[in-house]
């Protein structure tokens, strides 16, 4: 697979005129498949990929739970959320998910982006910063839906999870998924992730009493490409808070891609106006002016 | 307006006063005293800073050629919000130096029901309440003031960002941030034509502080009245025809 090129760049943000390499070949687009019932809390992958990203050391905190910290850190991308849940018989309920960039198919970071190639989506479906022409803005904080980028106050720039760009372009799974004990993370096609998935759900619902499981891949953003098997899918707010409709605001798709410009050009008509209005009514001048010359 | 404001008023002219000087000849008034103008040209050179910073975040496929002035997209975004800071620093003092002179009054309710009069088919000389500023200034004063504020606040959420005030503050401070700023932009190109080309001897006003005396009773009256003592359209009247027996 090393010799395929399987990072072909599909979206740029605030990049004006042609992707380049545009649609000349098809690529396929990949997943990473989490089933939250086989998740032991280990943190395997947690230390994966601060070692494969070669992180530096990240304060933790400790707030009484399992969790390594509240939530994911520029330097701390994969984080295992824990929610002891108390189900209605009174029982608990130990909900563990690993929480990590999404890899949305319409990533609200990029509509957010002002930064021409600050953030890049290839047609694999990854998304990707490239902090090198990030300005440092944190408007892609506020379009995300899943609270991902984070910010370094040092460096000015934002970071998050890159599914591995680097080994996925060399054909190679991404640590976490290399670093997984029990298979409870898989990586492959998104046609094949989500057969997968959904067999396990219908295997959940049918043979193990959870009638409501089912697969996390919301449609509101195109779907994702990391995909959950979630014990129960009505309530996808349980495990840490997984937005059940995820959503863009309309500030990133609305005013950014329509109102901008139109307004902006509504801007410029006062120049123009006040042209018009010196070239047709012309200038007020201070009385008395000398009387106009007379045609003779 | 408390004592203490005016205090510091007369204070800040005072010191700008000993520094500056201006320029008023015989037929011309003073206008805009040292401490007037230098916040005025700060005011505007912070608005520009800000603008043009702003510009290449605003609209990157269209403005993109601004941020290498600033020495990159990074740089424009960490020092875009001090040029901010600046110019609402300087417009509020501005605020307290022209609060009095920008009071609203009858007389300007009356100006913005004749605006086409003003606009379209200038009449000569303007009503003769018309004072100190006309009512069409006062409300450019007054929208920069509103959209000074709304700049701050909105400005700050998105300079501290998302992680604090939440990602939907931000996305709706962001689209009152450059409302804000498409208003006073339009406001601004206004302004700077009607104190320029659109009418002789205003500019002058905020460089060397003086205006002539006609310039004062054809578009401030009430204010030449209440400088000279002398009536506005008199004064006028004997300046047409002083024009024509010269001519004669
Ligand atoms: C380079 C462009 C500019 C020029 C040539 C200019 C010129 C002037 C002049 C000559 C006056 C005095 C008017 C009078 O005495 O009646 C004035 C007043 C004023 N200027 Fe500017 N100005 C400029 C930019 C700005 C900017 C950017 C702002 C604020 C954002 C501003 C705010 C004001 C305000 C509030 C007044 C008083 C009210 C008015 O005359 O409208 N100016 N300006
Ligand atoms: S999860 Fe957030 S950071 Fe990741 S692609 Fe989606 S919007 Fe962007
Ligand atoms: S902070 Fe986020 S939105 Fe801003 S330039 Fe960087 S990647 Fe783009």
């Amino acid at each position: 697979m090393s010799d395929r090129r399987t990072l072909q760049i599909k979206q740029i943000s605030a990049h004006p005129g042609p992707i380049p390499g545009e649609g000349v070949q098809r690529d396929l687009e990949v997943c990473k498949l989490v089933d939250t019932t086989t998740c032991i809390g280990c943190k395997a992958c947690e230390v994966a990929c601060v070692e494969w990203n070669d992180m530096p050391f990240t304060p933790t905190t400790f707030d009484n739970t399992y969790q390594t910290m509240p939530e994911t850190a520029w330097s701390f991308w994969n984080l295992i959320k824990f929610n002891e849940h108390q189900r209605e018989d009174g029982t608990i309920q130990w909900l563990m998910r690993k929480d990590q960039c999404m890899h949305c198919a319409d990533p609200g970071c990029l509509r957010a982006c002002p930064a021409d190639g600050a953030i890049v989506q290839y047609s694999n479906g990854i998304v990707d910063f490239n902090q090198e022409n990030c300005i440092g803005c944190e408007f892609c904080v506020s379009g995300c839906p899943f609270n991902i980028p984070k910010f370094n106050p040092t460096t000015k720039k934002v970071y998050k999870c890159t599914l591995c760009s680097d080994r996925v372009g060399q054909g190679l799974e991404p640590a976490c998924i290399k670093a997984c004990p029990t298979g409870c993370l898989k990586f492959g096609s998104k046609d094949d992730m989500k057969f997968i998935a959904e067999e396990r759900a219908q295997q959940l619902r049918e043979h193990f009493g959870y009638a409501n499981a089912g697969v996390y891949d919301p449609a509101s953003i195109g779907g994702t490409h990391v995909i959950y098997v979630l014990h129960d899918a009505t309530r996808p707010e349980l495990y840490g808070g997984l937005p059940k409709d995820p959503q863009i605001p309309w500030s990133y798709t609305v005013w950014k891609w329509l109102a901008k410009p139109v307004l902006g050009t509504l801007a410029l008509f006062g120049l123009l106006g006040v042209c018009l209005h010196y070239v047709t009514v012309g200038p007020r001048k201070s009385q008395p002016e000398p009387p106009p010359r007379k045609e003779r | 307006m408390g004592t203490a404001v005016d205090r510091f008023d007369d204070k800040a002219r005072g010191l700008f006063d000993r520094i500056g000087t201006n320029d008023v000849y015989q037929g011309e008034l003073l206008r805009h005293r040292p401490y007037t103008r230098f916040l005025h040209w700060m005011v505007a050179l912070f608005f520009f800073l800000a603008l043009f910073s702003g510009f290449g975040i605003y609209l990157p496929w269209l403005f993109r050629w601004f941020t290498p002035i600033f020495g990159g997209g990074a740089l424009a975004r960490s020092m875009h919000p001090w040029f901010g800071v600046g110019f609402c620093f300087f417009f509020g003092l501005q605020v307290l130096n022209w609060l009095e002179p920008m009071l609203w009054s009858k007389a300007d309710t009356e100006w913005i029901r004749g605006l086409k009069n003003h606009v379209l088919k200038p009449e000569k000389l303007e009503p003769t309440e018309t004072g100190f500023f006309n009512a069409g200034q006062k409300v450019q004063f007054w929208e920069i003031t509103i959209g000074s504020v709304v700049f701050l606040i909105t400005g700050i959420i998105l300079w501290i960002g998302a992680g604090t005030f939440g990602r939907i503050t931000v996305a709706v401070s962001y689209v009152l941030h450059d409302i804000s700023a498409l208003v006073m932009l339009f406001g601004i190109f206004i302004h700077m034509y009607l104190s320029t080309f659109g009418q002789p001897g205003t500019f002058h006003s905020m460089t060397r502080g003086s205006v002539a005396e006609s310039w004062a009773w054809t578009f401030h009256p009430s204010w030449y009245k209440q400088v000279t003592g002398r009536d506005p359209r008199q004064a006028h009247e004997e300046a047409r025809r002083q024009m024509e027996t010269g001519r004669r």
